[in-house]
């Protein structure tokens, strides 16, 4: 088989300005089990944002972002199983795990302890890993997984990331029974998709958001039951003990002892964004109603491929805006305002142009 | 003293109800005990008397009397681990008979009808009544096991089995639940396990007999040293590290399924989290009068989980009584009498006893 270019070309950014520039590379050579996917699109997600701009002080610059990738097979190892050219595929937040930890056995790979983020890591044998703001991908195809043909694949993309870390802790959790009362906390790229999953699942889905201008939008079409301001005591204190479950979308510092209150008697709250500083809990508050606070971090790829099943059994895709290479730096720009219904998802195959 | 009930209308503890009583309680936020006239319900149809032979001393019992907790309502006789025996039932009584040995823990009342109560889990019902400190049904105050006698529902007594010694039985009643309860319901309670158990007094040394009983490997995680040959020879467990020592720490982190953190004083969080497993979970027992920092990263790194857990409902603390007979397991206790109750407070406040006070009430109350 005739090995394709080495060479991949995309945005990188240089340093904690975040400002994305062009970047060529080199791919990391091709393995049996490997697949090349040539990129159509890539979901911009907050994480790419705080990355670049090393909020959380791990940027290894230059960074490629992007880990919402859905492209089209166009090379396949010699003992690749799963897929072949012309399919249509999906990554997400890693590439790389050990495989053979409790937590990869269990089809948790998100969890272990060896697990290679898509971007801004290295590989076992030192070399960076670039993501999906770029043409060319090489995956080992354990961590690929396949984009159910009915869904549009620009507004699948997003669901390689945002979607499974929230359709992960509804499922853990006992959120996806028919019936619950899920609350979702943030109406962004995350939020938005937490509205619908539960939705499908059969909840009954209250918002809580800092703004009342996003109510209309919530109920008529996301379909969200009900919207509550979190600044309003009124409306905070009449949903106090009635949810089974919160998810916690909001990356923004802020207290999470008022939802502790709006959860009922082992009620959960599930953590999803990346705060930067530790919040207070009162723990009497926790014991005396038997509640928990949880973290979850996406998902296994078992988990990843179930939830794009479920996601065309139910319609589910991301509401996206589509926006060229040379407009990703007004996207981030726009996306640290929250200016955005509800992810950016980046046209990389027809936008990309190779600069010699 | 009168006293002023629910309904506000003053009624003196010793004349509320028919019955005369006789036990210690705190007059002020000095927390000093001193013999207490009052008087206790007529044994109704649903209620057992019981003599009081043995009372546990909880360390909830000295945040109450020192109105720590800013809930205190004066008079408190304190006291939820109590043990006794059965002088008279009820008509409708029929779990219990006269002679049977007993056991009331930190409830005597709940509303019997919501969800909570009816899933078998009174402790977490909005409208539970506490033991003592807390206003009954009628509008009276709740006493507790600091005295000679108690009028309880038999739905929230236990019967305590008879091969189990009654002192070193009466902790199980609110320590012993307190722990059995998550072991039981965070999946500690299968063979196999690693169990770490923070803090290592009335609570934490149950936990460590429970969680072998389980068949669990035992880590303890302490801040003295100097309980690590006790932990290991005495309690049984498999290992114990110092919470300071970061070696140890680190060398034990992703390794446990479960943390039992006991530990009533505020303390990092972060570190204990490390410990545990992807998915492991943590969970609270110890009631810090402040907040805890939680980084919302130590729980999204590896979805580990931090709960809250109060006590346990009545089937479950027959349950743990059962299981404790049938494993051995004890509390670790020094018998005082009455008139130390109030040194034994001071001594408990700097943690100086291995690991619960109990109350010789039967020897040792004395109506003055």
């Amino acid at each position: 088989m005739m090995e394709q270019s080495k060479m991949a070309f995309g945005l990188a950014a240089r340093d904690a300005t975040g400002v994305l520039s062009p970047f060529s590379f080199t791919l990391r050579d091709r393995r049996d089990d490997d697949i090349t996917l040539k990129i159509l699109y890539c979901g911009i997600c907050h994480t790419d944002l705080s990355t670049i701009k090393n909020e959380w002080g791990n940027a290894r610059y230059p960074v490629v972002p992007g880990h919402e990738i859905v492209g089209v097979v166009t090379e396949v190892g010699s003992s690749v199983q799963k897929f072949k050219v012309g399919d249509n595929v999906g990554v997400g937040y890693y590439i790389s795990s050990c495989l053979s930890c409790d937590n990869c056995k269990h089809d948790w790979e998100n969890y272990c302890p060896k697990m290679v983020q898509t971007f801004n890591h290295s590989h076992p044998d030192g070399t960076m890993t670039y993501g999906g703001f770029s043409d060319k991908f090489v995956v080992n195809e354990h961590f690929a997984v396949r984009i159910p043909t009915n869904l549009p694949l620009d507004k699948v993309a997003p669901l390689m990331c945002a979607g499974i870390t929230v359709y992960t802790p509804l499922k853990e959790h006992g959120l996806s029974e028919p019936g619950k009362h899920v609350g979702v906390v943030g109406l962004g790229g995350l939020g938005h998709l937490a509205v619908k999953f539960a939705k499908a699942f059969g909840a009954k889905v209250t918002v809580i958001s800092t703004s009342i201008s996003k109510k209309k939008e919530a109920i008529e079409k996301l379909g969200a039951d009900s919207f509550i301001v979190s600044k309003d005591p009124e409306q905070m204190k009449a949903s106090m003990g009635t949810m089974d479950g919160i998810l916690d979308t909001a990356s923004a510092n802020h207290s999470l002892m008022p939802l502790i209150g709006l959860l009922k008697t082992r009620g959960k709250l599930i953590a999803l964004g990346g705060m930067t500083k530790p919040v207070e809990i009162v723990m009497f508050h926790l014991m005396l109603g038997a509640k928990m606070v949880a973290g979850s971090l996406i998902g296994g790829v078992k988990g990843i491929q179930e939830m794009l099943y479920f996601a065309e059994e139910h319609n589910i895709t991301a509401d996206v805006e589509v926006v060229g290479m040379d407009d990703v730096n007004v996207a981030m720009e726009r996306l640290e305002k929250g200016d955005v219904r509800y992810r950016f998802v980046i046209d990389v195959a027809n936008t990309i142009t190779i600069s010699n | 003293m009168a006293s002023v009930n629910g309904n506000g209308v003053k009624a003196s503890p010793e004349t509320e109800h028919p019955r005369k009583a006789f036990g210690w309680a705190a007059r002020d936020t000095s927390g000093i005990l001193s013999p207490f006239s009052f008087s206790r319900r007529n044994n109704r149809d649903d209620d057992v008397t019981i003599k009081i032979l043995y009372c546990g001393i909880c360390h909830s019992d000295l945040h109450c009397i020192k109105n720590e907790w800013t809930n205190a309502i004066y008079p408190i006789v304190p006291g939820h681990e109590i043990v006794g025996v059965v002088t008279e039932v009820g008509s409708n009584v029929h779990k219990f008979k006269v002679g049977d040995k007993v056991g009331v823990g930190c409830l005597v009342n709940s509303c019997r009808s919501c969800d909570s109560c009816k899933q078998g889990f009174e402790n977490y019902c909005p409208r539970f009544i506490l033991t003592y400190n807390a206003i009954d049904t009628d509008g009276t105050m709740t006493y507790g096991g600091y005295s000679d006698t108690i009028v309880v529902d038999e739905h929230f007594v236990v019967r305590i089995p008879d091969t189990m010694p009654l002192d070193k039985c009466a902790p199980l009643l609110c320590a012993g639940i307190t722990v059995y309860s998550p072991l039981k319901y965070f999946g500690l309670n299968e063979a196999g396990k690693h169990v770490g158990v923070v803090g290592l007094g009335g609570l934490g040394h149950v936990a460590v007999k429970f969680a072998k009983a389980f068949g669990a490997k035992v880590t303890v995680v302490s801040s003295s040293p100097k309980k690590e040959k006790e932990a290991i020879e005495n309690l049984g467990a498999d290992a114990f590290i110092v919470s300071s020592n970061s070696k140890q720490m680190q060398a034990a982190m992703g390794t446990m399924d479960g943390i039992i953190d006991t530990v009533s004083a505020v303390h990092p969080l972060t570190p204990l989290l490390f410990l545990l497993k992807a998915q492991g979970k943590m969970i609270m027992v110890g009631a810090p009068e402040k907040p805890l920092e939680l980084p919302a990263f130590s729980l999204i790194m590896g979805g580990k989980i931090i709960a809250g857990s109060c006590i346990g409902g009545m089937k479950d603390t027959q349950e743990m009584l059962d299981f404790a007979a049938k494993h051995n397991v004890t509390a670790e206790i020094e018998l005082i009498g009455m008139d130390y109750v109030n040194k034994a407070m001071e001594r408990l406040a700097k943690a100086d006893v291995r690991y619960r006070f109990v109350i010789d009430i039967a020897n040792t109350l004395t109506t003055a």
